[in-house]
Order: structure tokens, then C-alpha cells, then sequence
């Protein structure tokens, strides 16, 4: 076997050096019953050959998002990765390190992980970010559980606009706090759909947070300044979720708007879609909360030399330390793919990022223009970033599924999200990046005017 | 001329931080311009937005920085760090096993890595043939009939198992209150028992370093929801007496959950359903390889007994006449279910990993793997029980626990061998844990490494070992001195907390 | 200088001079072989001036890098005053734990408190007695 190293003679000579002539010496202590009762039915190794063979017929088996037109979105997207972050993530020193619990031997690490605190630090307008989440929905729910512990109140509202995932991820990891959590109806976007003064309505001295998403679920963007400051009035804190972070370059930051907390999913830069995972959750909030801020920090400090150097800091709020009391139970984060997002961020810098933005939001303007010559075929957002939603005069789903096998990816239909909402049957969410070509965006104008038709 | 030569690498001398290869790195904040950037994209049209009032008006104030100069900046960085591609990382419960990159090069095909988590089932058979094929590998190595895979991490499996078990006792009229955990589990056990609404309770090990039978069957009683038990434990020891706790918590109702971040000594040996146990967490990226990338990602399937299959959490994927389908909902047939852990189906790419190493390995070597690993990690007890103290006697499994007690004497004590251990070329084994042994050294090598690599490391540990009695104390106690950076201050960074780069405090001196 | 009174989980409280005949006010910290074991403090937690708190409630979190520990009030009362110094320079609680780095003062509910704990002799005796 190409991996384990010894011979039959080394491992004899070990087991005549630890005293022992069978292995099975060194397993006395299992239960015989156990033991004896593995059936070793299991294939027996493979070769590179074979293994490469095996997975090739079943990744043959799908349609690559890179293979077709895709206009999918709804919390995961598809940008351009540059060659280099793939190639610098698999350097063996960043891709087969563990924790950087020894800092004299993990610098490597420890600096990129500061670097990724203030890339996030910044581009949210927060004061601070920890090293990284699962994905942007736990982060949502730790940002949930922090403030039920900042705020010492049990009301969560949830905005109508946050992900249907999202909402499901916060409901069910709460489950079993004090929290109890309200949330509004999702709606459509429509004419009036802007403001947040039915949200506002609902905070009172018994509420923990406000959740809400930037852009929303359906696309729309939102001014939540307004909001930010009843929060503040009212003692609750505001979270902002967003799950597309380019999105941030485009548009006011959470931060100015008066965020506490502002959490989201890093994915869209230097992470593949990977079929919904590993991908990067981020975390940023003010430096008052930061004793009860979830997940690990590298902060800087200086070694025996007095050369700047990293350690993870504030360790007592974690499971290792804090146990039963720790802020979170997170342990294994999303190291490398905040790496990749850090390294994607480095190289389009703050000019690559604008432009980046800027392309994003003229290819869905682009798309949104060519749909809505079609018959029948609405859009209902008034704003929106690189997503949309559109009302279809027939179900979506049915439609979606007739130009997947037309190898076109057309779509998100939300009732997929909200099998109990009829009213959603006829609506999908658009979302175009810079990989959204012009002839991408005829071909799906002209295969769903098709279908319409 | 010849004078200013001179004069020339003086100055350089006196001024240069870099030594031979390894080269000072700033942050990148502190480097490139504006208007530098390390892409081209196509041009912009520049048409009016849509936006509404939101248009971002100020700069983030990244930095720019070309192509070049970014690979240069994280090669850099990269070469301060230790890693498993380098030499033995022999962290103990960490499992730091080679990564094979076969794994990685499968994981990055189109087919797995560019599909969306929400394109139509249709064109997404392939990722769930796959997924199903994970599961019952880990069914045939568990022996449980349903695998939860959505978990992203070892702690995260942890949630998933605490909340199917309180589910499934809700069911059954009664959540209870407590959850005991060995003294010598995890942190994560006992915080994930709070963030599943339980208090906890510690369970007393015995002098032999495996769990006292007769407390925990005193502390059982009807408030007690579920026990939580790593096997083997963190002392490097198997549990002997699994079936009698098994029996005992399930006497008093409760359930037995285990933590799987040691099943690397005993997979392909013995299937964990036949210990007793309820459910339990794996670690792909323990166990099977799948990368840590510095501190993640992970991925923590649950494994459980068809009892508590009901309360998995969704999605799951199921096989019919027409192909695999997806349930992403609760609904008739997804009553029970606790609910959704994270946003997506799970750590597809972790899963493509670790597929390819089980393949890799078949039943033959992973049951080499358990073998190994408990060999190496024996062998090494076995040159070092006349030079370290260890608190229990006896052979391990796939990790040995020393500690400081014979060095004390000499005033040395265990962070001075971890760092010293540095200065010699490995990575330091987990120490300071588990936290009954003082000053505790838990030594995993794993079954990757050879017998050369661990005659290197006995040598190095003796050698500290013996400096111990000499002069030469203040020397070690002063590792390492051949790393990029020496001991930091952690105080410094705990009183004073500076966690992102401003703009007004600039580069501090290197 | 009062005498203070001590409890086996290494607190200290002595009464504020002239505060015993109306009520009477504690003084409470950790003492040296406390700081001592918790090795360089980075953190201190302490009560909200106002609250009343029972003896043995914990009453403040201390913080070193790898450890966290809480404070247990050694009597009961209402708070009346905190040393904002030990929270902006919590170093002071390592250098001088019996005078500068003092924790919190309480009006005590009930002085008859203080003759359940240890004397200074009977506190060094139970230190000795731990190691």
C-alpha cells in the first residue's frame, strides 16, 4: 500500500523491540466480541489508476456549472478564480498544516490569518473579524447565539428577506437555547418594498437582534441605517448577512449602516461551488463584543526578540479553555478557503474589486434588460446587485428542469427554498457574474421564451 | 573601488533582516499601491446603476498589489510554517497522517468542484451516487446503518449527535437535564452540551487513566441524557470496560455518544456498533486524510443506530427506481428530523477526499492503518519509558501520553520540551492536554511515518531528556532560536489585543 | 491596617477603616498565591456597582492566557464600588494583589460572615498544606 511505509520485516523488528509477537497483543484491551465479529468485506486497495477511474465516471455524471450557461445563485456563486490562489493553497506549508497552536512555526499562517481579519474588518466597515466559520449560515446562527449573550434578551426577529436556509440553520441550532425566534413572512419584491418599517414595529425591550440580509434572498437592496438606529434605541442589536461579498464593493457597507454584527459567506471569492461545501463563513463585529465573539483570533504581539510576530489571542472564550462556558464550540474552522478568499482579495486589490463589482452588476443589468422583452415575463426587483427575481407565467421548477437538460442552468426556482409557499411557484432568481457572456444571456433569453411560448 | 565594495556589505549586514532563505515578509497592507492590481478584467460599460441610494461612495482600502508580488508574498509566508509535507507532526488526537494528493487532484474535477448546491437533481447524480458510496463505506467501518453527513466539522458532529439524542428523548416524553463527560474529553464536548441546553458533568477517570465505572455509575440517574466517551480516550488508552458503561447508561435511559477524533486506532479492526455505542462523530479530516489546510475545513459525519435515525438532521439523499433524490425539507416522511446544521448538503470536497483515500485503501489497508499507527505510537513508548515519566504504564494505542514529572527535578518542564523539540525539526506533540496529567505530552505519530523518521524523533526526546540533567537548562529553556520567530508574548497579545492592521499605527519594526 | 479574612478559594476581604458601626464595608481580592498560580492576568470581569450578591456567588471572571477562573464573593452584600484600575491594567493584580489590585467593595449584608473564614495564620497554613 502506496502510503504506509513498513515492511514486514520492519514491523517485526518493531513488534521484537516493543516486546510483542502479534499485533493483535496491542488490541487486548477491545472487547473479543468485538473484535472477532469485523467482517472484512470491503474491496481491498486501489491503485491511482483505478481510484482516478472510479471518481471520473461519477464526477462524468454531472453537469459542471462550467460546462453550461449558469444563471444559479441564491447564496452560492461563480466567479473566476485567478490560477494562483489554487496554486499557492496547495503549497504542502498552508495545505497540510494543523491550528497554528505552536506560533514560532506557524507564522505563515498566523499572518495570513490577521491579513484575512482585516480584509474582512474592512470590507464590512466592522471594527474586527475572527479567523473564519463553517459557512455563512452557522455564522449567522453564532452571530444569533452571541447576541442573546451580548444582550442578555431572548427575542430574535429575522427579517423575510434572510436565506430560507439561513432562517432554517438559526431556528435549528437555537432550538435548545432560551432564544425564541419570530420570523416575518418572505415577500416577493414589489413597488414599497424598500423599507423596514414593519421590522421596526417589531422590536421592543425583549428583543436580542435583528436579522437581516444585504442584498436580500430575492436580490433587493435595502437601506438599514434607519433600522440600525431603533436597534440602537431599543438596546437590540442589528446583524447584517450577506452571502455575496463582492456585492460589498459595490454598496454602502453594513458597518455605516450601524451593524453590531455583520456575518456572510465568503464562497464567491476563491472558493469553488463544490456542490454547498467547504466554504468560508465570516464573522465581523465591534471591539466592545469582543469577549463574546465566537471562533479563533490571531492578534499580533512580539517574540523574545522583539520582532513582530502572531499568536491566536483571547483563547478563554473557547471550547479548549472555557469548556462548558466557552462562547462557542467551534474548533476545526474553514482555514484554508479563508486563505483562498485572502489570496483572491489580494490579488484583484481595491481597484480589481470595484471593477470586479462594477462587471457583476452591468452583466445582471444586461440579463435583467434581455428577460424582460420576453412575454409574460417580469422582474420584480427595483434594485439589485448581480441577483434578481422573475415572475415566469408558468411554474418555474418544471421550466428550470426542461433547459437543465438542454444543458443550460437557468436559475434558482424559489419554491425549491419554500415548498409550502404556492404564491412562489412561478418565481426564479436570476443571477449573472462575470462569467455571464452575452451569448449565455441569448441563449437563455431564447430558450425560455421557447418554453413560454 | 575596493573600499566602497567593503563599505557596501557592511552597511547591508548591519541592516538586513533576512537570513539565507528565510526572508521577512510585511503585510501586504503595507505593501503595493492603489492602483496596482494582480488581474485584467474586461472592460465596464460604465451605464447608470440600480443600486437605489446604496452605491458605495469611499474606498475599502485594500491594497493593490501585482501578480507577482502576491505568489512572492504568500510563498513567503508559507515557508514559516511547519507542516505534515515537511516532517512528523505527531499531535496527539490531531491525527497528522500524509495527505495523499491524489486526493486532491480528484477533488478538483469540474464534476465536483463547479457544481451548485441547487441545480436540479437531474444533473447532480454523480455528487449523490458519490455521497451514497461514502456512506456506506462508513456504514461498513461503524457499523451503523445511517450516516448524517452535513456536519462540517468534528464539533459540529458533536451538535448533530447531542441533538438527535435530545430529539429522540423528547419523543420519548423527556429531554432530561445533564450530559457527563470523561474529565479527559474535548473542550468541545462539554461546550457543544451547553449549546445543546444541557449542563454538564464531569466524569472522574481512575488511576489507570480510563473512565471510573463505579462513579459514573453513581452519577447515572433519570436527569442523565447521554454520556459522552472518546475511544479510545485522550489518554491514548482504549476503554476496556465500553460494554459495561454501555450497559450501565443504558440502564438508566440514557444514551452513549462517542467521540470518533481517535478512530484512527481501531478502524478496519472494529466496528463501533459493536461496542455499545449510539452514535458518534467521525473526522474526514482525521482519520481519512482529507487536509487540515491550518486549522480547517473539516467535515464530522454522525454515524447512529436505526433508533435515532429518524432525528438526523436534513438533508439527506435517497436512492428510487428514477436516481438519487434530495430531501431538503421537513415533511411527511422528514417529521422527526431535528432540523438543518448548516445552509448546504455538506463538505462535498471533503467527501471526494476522503472517498479516494478509502478506495485507496480498501478494507486490507485500512485495517494496516489501525495497525500501524497503534504499532508506531508503541514503539515509541518503547524508547521512551526509561527517559520521560508516564502516568500510565503499559501499552497504548495509536498515542502515548508522557509527561513532565521526571524533568521537574531539573526545573525543566513540558512547554521547554515542545520547544526545544522545535530547534530539533519536529513538530511538538499536543501538550498541556488532556488536562488530568500534568504537564501532559500526548505523542500521536500515525501510521504514515517511517521507522527512521520515529528513531529520529526517540533521539531527539532523549537527548532533551538528558540536557535536562545538565548545564545546559538555560538553553533550552530559551527554545527554539531556529525558527522565524522565538517565543512569543502571549500576554502582551491578550492585554493589549491588536487583531487587524490599521492604517495610523503602520509598520512596526521587524 | 485591618486584618483580612480569607477563604480556601484564595479571596481575601477586610472592612474599610471606620466603616464598622453603620454599615459596615468590605474590601475583597485574590490573594498572592491566587495570582500566582493563574500566572500573568489579561482580563478581569467585575460586578455592576449596584447588585447585591451572596457569598460564594461568582461575583468576577479573572483571565490569564490559558486559563479562566471565577471569582467567588467571600461574603455577601451590595456592591458600592469597583477598581476600575485592575480592568484597563490588569498586570496590577499580579504585582499587588492585597492593595492596588483590590477587586470590589461591598456594603455587607450580614459582618457575622467574616468569622466563618480563615485568619492570616490559618490561611498560610492551609497554602503550605496544598503544596
Amino acid at each position: 500500500m502506496r502510503y504506509l511505509p513498513h515492511t514486514k520485516r520492519e514491523r517485526e523488528l518493531m513488534m521484537a523491540k516493543i516486546g510483542i509477537e502479534n499485533i493483535n497483543e496491542l488490541f487486548d484491551q477491545i472487547p473479543e466480541t468485538a473484535l472477532s465479529s469485523f467482517a472484512n468485506t470491503l474491496p481491498s486497495h486501489s491503485g491511482e489508476l483505478e481510484v482516478t477511474h472510479h471518481l471520473q465516471s461519477l464526477a462524468n455524471l454531472n453537469l459542471a456549472a462550467s460546462d453550461a450557461p449558469s444563471f444559479l445563485g441564491g447564496g452560492a456563486y461563480r466567479h473566476h478564480i485567478p490560477a494562483t490562489v489554487d496554486s499557492l493553497i496547495q503549497r504542502g506549508e498552508f495545505l497540510t498544516s494543523y491550528t497554528p497552536y505552536q506560533p514560532e512555526i506557524s507564522q505563515g499562517t498566523l499572518q495570513a490569518v490577521f491579513e484575512f481579519q482585516t480584509q474582512v474588518a474592512l470590507l464590512t466597515g466592522m471594527e474586527l473579524a475572527n479567523a473564519s466559520m463553517y459557512d455563512g449560515s452557522t455564522a449567522c446562527a453564532e452571530a444569533v447565539l452571541m447576541a442573546g449573550r451580548v444582550t442578555k434578551r431572548k427575542k430574535v426577529i429575522l427579517s423575510g428577506g434572510l436565506h430560507p436556509f439561513y432562517c432554517d440553520v438559526v431556528e435549528t441550532l437555537a432550538q435548545f437555547s432560551e432564544l425564541s425566534i419570530e420570523k416575518s413572512r418572505p415577500e416577493a419584491p414589489a413597488k414599497g418594498h424598500h423599507d423596514t418599517a414593519a421590522l421596526e414595529k417589531r422590536i421592543n425591550k425583549e428583543t436580542a437582534c435583528v436579522v437581516v440580509q444585504y442584498p436580500d434572498f430575492f436580490g433587493l437592496i435595502r437601506d438599514f441605517s434607519q433600522l440600525g438606529e431603533q436597534c440602537k434605541k431599543a438596546g437590540a442589536l442589528l446583524i447584517i448577512v450577506f452571502n455575496e461579498p463582492v456585492a460589498l464593493a459595490a454598496l454602502k457597507s453594513p458597518g455605516e449602516m450601524g451593524a453590531d454584527i455583520v456575518v456572510g459567506e465568503g464562497q464567491s471569492l476563491g472558493v469553488g461551488l463544490n456542490f454547498g461545501g467547504p466554504y468560508v463563513g465570516l464573522f465581523a463585529t465591534k471591539s466592545q463584543y469582543l469577549r463574546q465573539t465566537p471562533g479563533r483570533i490571531a492578534g499580533q504581539t512580539e517574540d523574545l526578540d522583539g520582532k513582530r510576530g502572531w499568536v491566536l489571542t483571547l483563547n478563554t472564550r473557547e471550547q479548549h479553555i472555557r469548556r462548558e462556558k466557552a462562547t462557542s464550540n467551534i474548533c476545526t474552522n474553514s482555514g484554508l478557503c479563508a486563505l483562498a478568499f485572502s489570496i483572491h482579495l489580494s490579488l484583484l486589490g481595491e481597484k480589481g474589486l470595484s471593477h470586479l463589482a462594477t462587471l457583476n452588476h452591468e452583466a445582471a443589468m444586461s440579463t435583467a434588460d434581455r428577460l424582460c422583452n420576453i412575454d409574460g415575463l417580469e422582474i420584480l426587483n427595483e434594485t439589485y446587485f448581480n441577483e434578481f427575481t422573475v415572475r415566469l407565467p408558468k411554474p418555474a421548477g418544471p421550466l428550470v428542469e426542461t433547459l437543465a437538460q438542454k444543458k443550460i442552468l437557468a436559475g434558482v426556482p424559489i419554491r425549491r427554498l419554500y415548498p409550502n409557499r404556492e404564491d412562489f411557484d412561478n418565481l426564479m432568481l436570476v443571477n449573472a457574474t462575470e462569467l455571464t457572456s452575452d451569448s449565455d444571456i441569448n441563449l437563455l433569453a431564447e430558450s425560455i421564451s421557447e418554453e413560454l411560448s | 573601488m575596493n573600499k566602497e565594495i567593503v563599505s557596501d556589505t557592511k552597511m547591508i549586514s548591519s541592516t538586513a533582516t533576512n537570513k539565507g532563505l528565510h526572508i521577512e515578509e510585511a503585510l501586504i497592507f503595507e505593501q503595493g499601491s492603489t492602483d496596482r492590481s494582480g488581474v485584467d478584467l474586461p472592460e465596464i460599460s460604465g451605464r447608470s446603476d440600480r443600486l437605489g441610494k446604496l452605491k458605495r461612495l469611499d474606498q475599502i482600502g485594500l491594497p493593490g498589489l501585482s501578480e507577482p508580488e502576491i505568489v512572492r508574498h504568500y510563498t513567503r509566508l508559507s515557508r514559516n510554517n511547519y507542516a505534515i509535507d515537511i516532517g512528523l507532526y505527531p499531535l496527539g488526537s490531531c491525527t497528522m497522517k500524509h495527505n495523499p494528493r491524489l486526493n486532491e487532484a480528484v477533488a478538483r474535477l469540474p464534476g465536483f468542484s463547479n457544481i451548485h448546491p441547487l441545480q436540479p437533481p437531474s444533473t447532480v447524480q454523480g455528487a449523490m451516487a458519490l455521497i451514497k458510496e461514502l456512506e456506506e463505506w462508513l456504514t461498513a467501518l461503524t457499523g451503523f446503518p445511517t450516516i448524517a453527513l452535513s456536519p462540517a466539522a468534528g464539533a459540529q458532529g458533536e451538535l448533530c449527535g447531542l441533538m438527535v439524542i435530545r430529539s429522540y428523548l423528547e419523543k420519548q416524553g423527556d429531554p432530561r437535564e445533564t450530559v457527563l463527560v470523561a474529565d479527559s474529553a474535548h473542550g468541545t464536548n462539554p461546550a457543544t452540551a451547553t449549546m445543546c441546553g444541557y449542563r454538564t458533568k464531569s466524569i472522574p477517570s481512575n488511576d489507570s487513566g480510563t473512565l471510573d465505572l463505579q462513579a459514573l455509575e453513581n452519577m447515572l440517574d433519570n436527569k442523565v441524557a447521554a454520556v459522552m466517551l472518546t475511544n479510545p480516550n485522550t489518554c491514548g488508552l482504549f476503554e476496556g470496560q465500553i460494554l459495561e458503561i454501555s450497559d450501565a447508561v443504558h440502564k438508566s435511559g440514557a444514551l452513549l455518544y462517542c467521540d470518533g477524533a481517535n478512530f484512527n486506532a481501531i478502524v478496519g479492526k472494529v466496528k463501533p456498533a459493536d461496542l455499545g455505542i449510539d452514535i458518534m462523530h467521525l473526522n474526514l479530516h482525521k482519520t481519512f486524510s482529507t487536509p487540515h489546510g491550518g486549522g480547517g475545513p473539516g467535515s464530522g459525519p454522525v454515524a447512529m443506530t436505526s433508533v435515532l435515525a429518524p432525528y438526523a438532521p436534513l438533508p439527506w439523499i435517497e436512492e428510487s427506481a428514477s436516481g438519487f433524490t434530495i430531501t431538503e425539507h421537513l415533511g411527511d416522511h422528514s417529521q422527526q428530523s431535528f432540523g438543518r446544521m448548516r445552509a448546504w448538503h455538506g463538505q462535498m470536497g471533503m467527501f471526494v477526499r476522503a472517498l479516494s483515500y478509502l478506495i485507496s485503501h480498501g478494507g486490507d489497508g485500512l485495517r494496516q492503518v489501525a495497525e500501524d499507527a497503534v504499532l508506531n505510537a508503541n514503539y515509541i513508548r518503547q524508547g521512551l519509558h526509561k527517559h520521560y515519566s508516564m502516568p500510565y504504564p503499559g501499552t497504548c494505542m495509536h498515542e502515548v501520553l508522557c509527561d513532565d514529572q521526571s524533568l521537574k527535578p531539573a526545573g525543566l518542564k513540558t512547554l521547554d520540551v515542545a520547544k526545544a523539540l522545535i530547534d530539533q525539526g519536529f513538530h511538538p506533540m499536543t501538550i498541556y492536554f488532556p488536562l488530568i496529567v500534568n504537564g501532559a505530552m500526548l505523542i500521536e505519530p500515525t501510521e504514515t511515518e517511517t521507522k527512521e523518521i520515529l528513531d529520529q524523533f526517540i533521539d531527539a526526546m532523549i537527548t532533551i531528556a538528558n540536557h535536562s540533567t545538565s548545564e545546559n537548562i538555560a538553553a533550552l529553556q530559551n527554545a527554539p532560536v531556529h525558527t522565524p520567530r522565538r517565543r512569543l508574548d502571549e500576554t502582551k497579545a491578550a492585554r493589549n489585543p491588536i487583531l487587524r492592521w490599521l492604517q495610523d499605527t503602520g509598520p512596526s519594526a521587524t | 491596617m485591618r486584618k483580612a479574612k480569607y477563604t480556601k478559594d484564595h479571596e481575601w476581604v477586610r472592612l474599610e477603616e471606620g466603616g464598622e458601626k453603620t454599615n459596615a464595608i468590605g474590601i475583597v481580592g485574590i490573594t498572592d498565591f491566587a495570582q500566582e498560580q493563574l500566572g500573568d492576568i489579561v482580563f478581569v470581569e467585575l460586578p455592576e456597582v449596584g447588585i447585591t450578591v451572596q457569598k460564594g456567588d461568582e461575583a468576577a471572571t479573572i483571565e490569564s492566557v490559558k486559563a479562566a477562573s471565577e471569582f467567588f464573593t467571600p461574603v455577601s452584600g451590595k456592591v458600592i464600588n469597583i477598581n476600575n484600575t485592575i480592568i484597563d491594567d490588569p498586570g496590577l493584580i499580579n504585582s499587588d494583589p492585597r492593595e492596588v489590585g483590590w477587586f470590589f467593595s461591598l456594603e455587607l449584608a450580614d459582618p457575622s460572615e467574616l468569622e466563618s473564614l480563615m485568619d492570616e495564620a490559618a490561611y498560610e497554613s492551609f497554602v503550605t498544606s496544598l503544596s
